[in-house]
């Protein structure tokens, strides 16, 4: 047997049905590797190891159970899994890399959480993020920066860093993240993994703690997009206790060795290959469209036209709800209580010391734009150049079945590299805030290299509802290439 | 757009945020800065433009309104900062 943390989430699973490894083998196979590595990368803020191979034995006697009485052994029994510090996992705190949540422990789990350990997975521990997923960097968390597993001085992207730099570094076979401006694609970008940002309704945010509602979504990173799409599927579906769940049917897995994309077509919007772009981010881009050119795919010129309006109606409205969502940060019912004084005290500097810089700002920002007198001229003018932005999706679906872009207009950068400027922060996300502005899926995947042999990744953007487009497009493409099967040497 | 530093204050009150001079300050600028650049949508005619309050395409749905399980009261409390006789406390509202 192979090293057990070399093998892909689906190998992994072959091993465990096969009898090959048992869940406690692979879950000390990745505890040791986190012991070994967790110094230099810092990916968790929290990590569970005895839960962990609890419920690893757990796992095993129960596959032993089933198997003896010929029952169905559930989808991912046994697997070890990261999940973002932003998703409720019961019994674990969840601190979404504030100082304010530092000793909240949820008492439920997550509906994303909850259907991915009804599958059988094991929790491995909580991943770094951005302060309440804020950022591009998860320099904004209170817990400390993550270390790119490619280049120790550079940033894993974010929010979803430390779930990228795990995916990446083989700490775990595969992560949850949240995406609300690229939170999981540009992570999975800087780090060379496969991340999927689904569509807005597809994967219920109970339990997600929120930052922008209308635009969250749980995804997930990985290796491949073949692990992508297996926890996708069980993650995904309808849920009451989210009121923009969708009850739109997940379709079957598509991912196979005889996957094809022939009659496919792919748009190019010119709108993301503007000046600016790291030459060699659009090089590899450009023939990873040519590689699918190759195996059948039709490519399309085509036009995003309000492409450069998503960055303003973003930190717009993403800001508003963020202003809203956590106002219910007061000391009162859970987080920091600085008690001293009376209840506006109290409010005022709890939320002062508790929330970090970014937060802060982003909350002043959301409630100016919210505020009298300026409502219709900032939040109201967001919400309908939001209806420009998604009609340039519904248009280019019309003729393409994906549309195919960077992920970002750069390779990650050093840690440090943004220094105090937010809006250079802001213009990492460019490429990826306009699928979460009109609500469609992405997914991104390693294209490339760059000189410094930092990864470059692609995004392929999908209708509502159709992830498993994006899918084959993914697996197709790795099928035939092996960006995706490079891993940095730690 | 430049703000005011009373601008700053004054959302800053409204946000239930305590910021010290030099974060004051500091918004100030940034603020600014950021509003300076969103101010780009104004340059868009949207008047035959409906907003889109969210990114479904068939918006959201409420489920029937009946009671159902929830967390208990202990469980409501685990995670409050100071509680006594099931319940929240907080320091007097009024004087």
């Amino acid at each position: 047997m192979a090293e057990l943390t070399n093998l892909t989430l689906k190998e992994s699973l072959q091993a465990l049905n096969l009898g090959q490894a048992s869940s406690v083998e692979l879950t000390q196979a990745y505890l040791k590797r986190i012991v070994a590595l967790e110094p230099q990368l810092h990916a968790f803020i929290t990590l569970t190891p005895e839960k962990a191979l609890q419920s690893a034995k757990a796992a095993d006697e129960k596959r032993t159970r089933l198997a003896k009485s010929g029952q169905a052994i559930p989808a991912l029994l046994g697997m070890p899994l990261a999940i973002k510090d932003v998703l409720c996992l019961a019994g674990t705190r969840a601190t979404c890399g504030s100082k304010m949540l530092e000793n909240f422990v949820p008492p439920f789990n997550a509906t994303a959480v909850q259907k991915l350990i009804d599958a059988g997975v094991v929790p491995l521990g909580k991943t770094n993020t951005d302060e309440f997923a804020m950022g591009s960097s998860t320099e904004n968390s209170a817990y400390g920066v993550t270390r790119n597993p490619w280049d120790l001085t550079r940033v894993p992207g974010g929010s979803s860093g430390g779930s990228a730099a795990a995916a990446a570094a083989k700490l775990a076979p595969a992560a949850l993240g949240t995406d609300t401006g690229g939170s999981v694609r540009q992570p999975a970008s800087f780090c060379g993994v496969t991340g999927i940002k689904p569509t807005y309704g597809r994967v219920s945010r109970y339990g997600l703690i929120a930052y922008g509602s209308s635009l969250d979504s749980i995804g997930v990173l990985a290796r491949t997009a073949e692990d992508a799409e297996i926890i996708f599927r069980l993650m995904a579906g309808f849920d009451e206790r989210d009121a923009t769940s969708s009850d739109t049917p997940v379709a079957d897995a598509v991912c196979s060795d005889h996957t094809s994309i022939k009659g496919l077509r792919i748009g190019v919007p010119k709108e993301y290959f503007i000046s600016g772009i790291q030459p060699e981010v659009e090089k590899a881009v450009r023939e990873a469209i040519r590689v699918y050119e190759e195996l059948g795919a039709e490519i399309v010129e085509i036009s995003l036209p309000h492409t450069e309006y998503a960055l303003p109606v973003y930190y717009l409205i993403a800001p508003a709800e963020a202003s809203a969502n956590l106002a219910r940060y007061d000391g009162v019912r859970f987080g920091l209580r600085v008690e001293d004084g009376g209840m506006l005290d109290m409010f005022m500097r709890s939320r002062g010391r508790g929330f970090g810089a970014e937060v802060k700002r982003r909350i002043m920002l959301g409630t100016y734009a919210l505020s009298a007198g300026y409502y219709d001229a900032y939040y109201g003018q967001a919400q309908k150049v939001r209806t420009l932005i998604r009609a340039d999706f519904d248009t280019a679906f019309t003729k393409v079945d994906a549309i195919a872009a960077p992920v970002a207009p750069t390779t990650a950068f050093k840690i440090g590299g943004h220094g105090d400027d937010p809006l250079a922060m802001y213009l990492e996300d460019v490429f990826t805030l306009p699928a979460n502005l009109a609500g469609v899926p992405g997914l991104a995947f390693p294209v490339g290299f760059d000189t410094q042999d930092l990864p470059i990744g692609m995004q392929l953007m999908g209708r509502h509802f159709e992830e498993q487009t994006l899918f084959r497009l993914g697996h197709a493409f790795q099928l035939a290439t092996g960006w995706h099967k490079r891993a940095p040497v730690l | 757009m430049t703000l005011t530093l009373k601008e700053v204050e004054h959302i800053a009150l409204l946000a239930r945020l305590e910021l010290t001079d030099a974060e004051k300050r500091r918004y100030q600028q940034q603020l600014s800065h950021i509003l300076e650049h969103v101010a780009q949508l104004q340059t868009l005619d949207t008047i035959q433009t409906e907003p889109a309050p969210d990114a479904l395409p068939k918006g959201a749905r409420l489920r029937a309104d009946e009671p159902k399980p929830g967390l208990t009261a202990g469980q409501a409390l685990e995670n409050a900062p100071s509680a006594k006789k099931g319940q929240f406390r907080v320091p007097p509202v009024m004087e």
